[in-house]
Parts: C-alpha cells; sequence; structure tokens
C-alpha cells in the first residue's frame, strides 16, 4: 500500500486528458437540437413566469366587461375572455400555478422515490424484496381513479394535489434508484472503495450519488411533465387547481364551455401547455442519450 | 411454472382483498352518506329518524365490521342497487363494460398494428428522416394532453366540418356505419395518444436488440437486413413490448377516464367519474373494485407473458 502511494499522487498530478461524465454529456446534448430547443424554450418559460407580475401586459384581475370576448388583436394579442380579460396575461399567470405544481409534486415524487429506492437498494435481501413488492403492487392501480376519488374526499386543497400526484409518481423514480444503487454496489471500483477501509458514508457521497444521479435527473426532467398533464387533467375537471387561482388546465376547462364561439379560449391555453410538455419531454430525452455513455459523441 | 402461476394469482387475489378494504373505506369517508341523502330529499325526517336510520343499516358500526357485512352480501352475489340508474348494479357494470372494450380494444389494436412496423421500421434506419419523424410524433402522442386533443378534434371534426357527432353512441340496433360513426374520434383520440409511447416501446427495443452479438452473427453469416431485422430482430423485442401490452390490458376494461368523459362514451371511465361525483356508492365501489381487479389481471398476464416469451427468465426462484 505505502509503495503505491507515490504513483497515485504522480497519476493524479498529470492533468487529466479524458472527458468527465457530465463534460461528455454536454457536448453530446449540445449537438441535440431538439433538446436544446426544449432547454430554452424552458429556460424562457421559467424566466417569464418569474417576472410575470411586471411584465404581464394587464393585471391579472383586470376585466373589461363591455368589451366582452374578442378574437386576438393587437390590444390583447391572444384574444380576451367573456369578461374582458386578456388572455395573455392570464395564460402567463396560469403558467406559474402549471410550472409550479409540476415542480413542487415532482420533487416531492423525487424525495420518496430516491428515499424509497436507495433504502431497498441498500438494504437488500427480504427487506427490499418486500419494498419492491409494494412497488410492483402500487404500479398494478388505475391511479387516475384513485386520485379523482381522493379529491372528491378530501376536497379540493392545492397541497392534497401536491402530495397526491407526487404519491403517483414516485414507483418510477424508485425502481430507478433501486436497480442502480443494486448495480453499483456490486461494481469493483466500490468494493476496491470498500477494501480501501472507506467508510459506508465516503462511498454513498463519493461513488454512489455522482452514478445514480444522472438517471436520476433524466426521470425527474421526464416526470415533470407528465405531472403536469396530471395536474391540468385535474383542472380541467375540476378537481385541481380552484379559482381563483388559474393554471393552463383550468383556463382549458373554461374554454369548453364557449368553444364553438370563442374557440381560441380554448386553443392558446391548451398550445402553452403542450409546448411546455413538448420541451420538457425533448430535454428528458436528450439527456438520457447524453448522461447514457452507451452513445457515441457523433 | 404451475408454483409460479400459483403464487402470482394468491398475491393478486391478496393484493384485491386489501384494495377492496381500501375502497370501501375511502368510499365510506365520500362526504355524505345514504342517510344524508333521504335527508336532503325529504324535509320530514327528524334527526332522531336518521339516527334509527343509521342504526337500522348498520352504518354507525366501525368501518371494518361494515365492509365485512358488505363483503358477506357481495360474495353472496348481491352488490346493491345504483343510485344514479335505479337498477343492480351490475346490470349498469357490464353494458358499460362492453362499451369500453368495443372503444380502448378498436384503438389498442388500431395503435399496436400501426405503432409495431412504424417503430421497428424507425429502428432500422435511425436518424434517418422517418425515424425523425416518427420520434417527433411519438412526442407528440406524449406531450399532448390527451382532452385538449379530444376537445381540438371536436372542434375541427364536429363543429366546422360536421362530419362525425361531437359524442355519445349509437342506439342500440343502429346500422353499422352509424356506430362506427360515433366511434371515430374517441378511437382516434386513444390511438393518437398511444401510439407513440408505442412506438417508442418497440424502436427502443428493437434498437438494444440490434446491439446484440446474434445479430451480428445473423449479418456474418449473410442473412440480408430484412430477415434480420423482421425475423431474427423483431421477434427478440417484442418480450418487453409484450409486456407493456399485457399492462395495457388493465387499462382496456377500466377505460379511458378523460376520453370517455369528453365524448359522453358510455363506458367505465365515464362510469366511475359520474358515480363518485354523483355519490353512487354502490356503484362507484363495485366498478372501482372490477378496474383495479381487471389491471391487476393484466399485470398478471404481463408477468405470464414475459416468462413465457422469454426462456431467459426463471420461474419460481428468487427473480422478483
Amino acid at each position: 500500500m505505502a509503495a503505491n502511494a507515490p504513483t497515485s499522487t504522480q497519476v493524479s498530478a498529470i492533468p487529466e486528458q479524458g472527458t468527465s461524465l457530465w463534460q461528455d454529456a454536454w457536448i453530446k446534448l449540445r449537438k441535440n437540437r431538439l433538446a436544446l430547443y426544449g432547454l430554452a424554450i424552458l429556460v424562457l418559460l421559467c424566466l417569464v413566469s418569474l417576472a410575470t407580475p411586471w411584465i404581464a401586459p394587464y393585471g391579472y384581475e383586470e376585466q373589461n366587461l363591455g368589451l366582452g370576448a374578442t378574437a386576438p388583436s393587437l390590444q390583447h394579442w391572444l384574444g380576451t375572455d367573456i369578461f374582458g380579460r386578456d388572455m395573455l396575461t392570464r395564460i402567463m399567470y396560469g403558467g406559474r400555478v402549471s410550472l409550479a405544481v409540476g415542480f413542487i409534486a415532482t420533487a416531492v415524487a423525487l424525495v420518496i422515490g430516491v428515499l424509497w429506492g436507495a433504502i431497498a437498494g441498500f438494504t437488500g435481501g427480504r427487506v427490499d424484496a418486500l419494498m419492491m413488492r409494494i412497488v410492483d403492487i402500487l404500479y398494478a392501480l388505475p391511479f387516475m381513479i384513485f386520485i379523482v376519488l381522493l379529491m372528491v374526499i378530501f376536497g379540493r386543497n392545492i397541497f392534497l394535489l401536491f402530495f397526491a400526484i407526487g404519491a403517483v409518481e414516485w414507483l418510477t423514480m424508485a425502481r430507478i434508484v433501486r436497480s442502480q444503487v443494486m448495480s453499483l454496489r456490486k461494481q469493483e471500483f466500490v468494493e476496491a472503495a470498500h477494501s480501501l477501509g472507506l467508510s459506508q458514508w465516503t462511498i454513498i457521497r463519493r461513488h454512489i450519488i455522482p452514478n445514480t444521479l444522472g438517471p436520476v435527473i433524466v426521470y425527474t426532467t421526464l416526470t415533470i411533465p407528465s405531472v403536469m398533464l396530471l395536474e391540468a387533467f385535474l383542472s380541467f375537471l375540476g378537481l385541481g387547481i380552484q379559482p381563483p387561482q388559474s393554471s393552463w388546465g383550468l383556463l382549458i376547462n373554461y374554454g369548453v364551455e364557449t368553444m364553438e364561439e370563442y374557440p381560441w379560449l380554448l386553443i392558446f391555453p391548451g398550445i402553452a401547455l403542450s409546448l411546455t410538455l413538448f420541451a420538457l419531454n425533448f430535454l428528458g430525452d436528450g439527456l438520457r442519450d447524453a448522461l447514457d455513455p452507451r452513445t457515441s459523441k457523433d | 411454472m404451475r408454483w409460479f402461476l400459483f403464487t402470482r394469482v394468491t398475491q393478486s387475489l391478496i393484493v384485491l382483498m386489501i384494495m377492496s378494504f381500501v375502497i370501501y373505506a375511502l368510499i365510506g369517508l365520500m362526504p355524505g352518506d345514504p342517510i344524508d341523502l333521504m335527508i336532503s330529499a325529504n324535509p320530514n325526517m327528524t334527526a332522531a329518524d336518521a339516527v334509527a336510520l343509521r342504526e337500522l343499516f348498520g352504518l354507525d358500526l366501525p368501518i371494518y365490521k361494515r365492509y365485512l357485512n358488505w363483503l358477506g352480501t357481495a360474495l353472496g352475489g348481491d352488490l346493491g342497487y345504483s343510485r344514479l340508474f335505479g337498477q343492480p348494479v351490475l346490470d349498469v357494470l357490464f353494458p358499460a363494460m362492453k362499451n369500453t372494450v368495443v372503444l380502448m380494444g378498436t384503438a389498442f389494436i388500431l395503435s399496436v398494428c400501426i405503432a409495431i412496423p412504424v417503430g421497428t421500421f424507425a429502428a432500422s434506419k435511425p436518424r434517418s428522416p422517418i425515424d425523425y419523424g416518427v420520434n417527433l410524433f411519438a412526442f407528440a402522442g406524449i406531450s399532448i394532453p390527451s382532452f385538449w386533443l379530444a376537445l381540438m378534434l371536436i372542434i375541427i371534426f364536429s363543429v366546422f366540418l360536421g362530419w362525425f357527432p361531437a359524442g355519445g353512441i349509437a342506439t342500440e340496433g343502429a346500422p353499422f356505419l352509424e356506430q362506427i360513426k360515433y366511434m371515430v374520434l374517441p378511437v382516434a383520440t386513444i390511438t393518437i395518444v398511444s401510439i407513440g409511447g408505442h412506438s417508442r416501446y418497440v424502436r427502443s427495443s428493437m434498437l438494444e436488440v440490434l446491439r446484440q452479438d446474434y445479430i451480428r452473427t445473423a449479418r456474418a453469416k449473410g442473412a440480408d437486413n430484412n430477415r434480420v431485422i423482421w425475423k431474427h430482430a423483431l421477434r427478440n423485442a417484442m418480450i418487453p413490448v409484450v409486456t407493456i401490452l399485457a399492462l395495457d390490458f388493465g387499462f382496456l376494461f377500466s377505460g379511458a377516464l378523460i376520453t370517455e368523459t369528453i365524448y359522453s362514451w358510455p363506458g367505465m371511465g365515464k362510469l366511475i367519474f359520474d358515480s363518485v361525483m354523483g355519490n353512487d356508492f354502490n356503484l362507484a365501489l363495485v366498478a372501482l373494485l372490477f378496474a383495479t381487479a381487471l389491471t391487476l389481471t393484466g399485470n398478471l398476464l404481463a408477468d405470464i407473458c414475459y416468462a413465457w416469451l422469454d426462456p431467459r427468465i426463471v420461474i419460481g426462484g428468487d427473480s422478483t
């Protein structure tokens, strides 16, 4: 061991030639044009959402009953609804809620899924078998229906919404983390670290977490759109976000009532939602390719 | 294999039992109970009457006792009456299930029949314009909310063009063409939404297989490309795909809540939604139970298909 020590310092003294997984990933991601568009759209959406109170063309509660519903025009780019409220403003404010729900509920799913999967993967044996069996069983339940039931029973509360959606979406995350941890534990470099006498926590911090991060990031990116879709659907049914708050799903819900006379009230929130989901899915897919070392850089 | 089947079926049955209790408890938590409904319907009822009635129907018992009572009658074949429809629950449930199977089955078959060749073709020519086209379409299927798509189709094809009805179902015994007319839009919605996912599964599974050594061997021995792809690779690529499809099987019966509600297609999804929203306790309970049972069956089938198709999987071992 002592004889090897100088060699290892020498090795680390030589400037690194290879690229790390993250550099690799960035290089590959930059070549994926769709994923880059996705990223750009997403960043733009987040910025707009943050700045909405300052840049929205009209006030959120500003009505103009005399005006009523008008088609898109120079004053109102996306038209107005039956109360004369500016649709662009409504969509911008709705986007804030939709994105926030997407991020927060995904965070809930992320925490539950990662903890569950990591505990199962590290403990192994019977505990693991039981925990993963539970995941299998939960997978097999018609969840959409249960969420609807939950929202009916416990009222239409936004925190319940986060929890209900997060509680459904953690399953795949748990599976991914668990299989990643399981396979990493058997890898030779982890065994080597063990035999070098590194503590369990150091191994987790230095080897397990960095190597699990890739799939977790990819799956998180892909969870956000499915969470947003779920929220939109629930709000559309009147079981999600409640007025006076607004979300894209809720705007679509309002648009339905007058879709024959004023189709733009239905079309624009839908486009906003679809565009966001497109961007997130493209980005997630690009990240998956980029973080997969098996794909080549060209 | 027999042992494997036995454990899986038992497991599913146990899960179903647990779920039946959970569903029962959840429905019990729904705001209001049948007596509340009676009170609101009959102003002459006093609070004392309500208490007496609750006692009479056993509604004052603890939840597990009520559950056991219900289970006893249910297993005896009495699932109760639907409040909304005024009919025995099963008489409402089975026609709805038939409608759902017709709708979902058609969309499912269409989607699979399109997705398999399309996905295989895309995988055989990666990075070609066709591959990109398939990919884009697949992303659209994942990204466009199905309820919005359904509404757009209604606006275009029934409001503006007037080609198809906006919703509902043809009356019993209507001519075949008339029945088809009502099906076009809902079937199209479900197909468009599911085809993307399906073709992506086929494509990625196919790409995985094409990387394998035996494919290289097949190519090396001089088999031509088409034969390699459609014969050697497709078979192996179908293993994960079949699993996914079997998982979808459960949804064939539990229905598409969204699509059915929007097109007012009288299937399971709409039935469950209406019964939950309309305080139809008996119907909601049984419909939810059926949906759960069928999804569990789908999962069971997926497991069996998987084991049956892939000889590499050891059955009955530790590989849970």
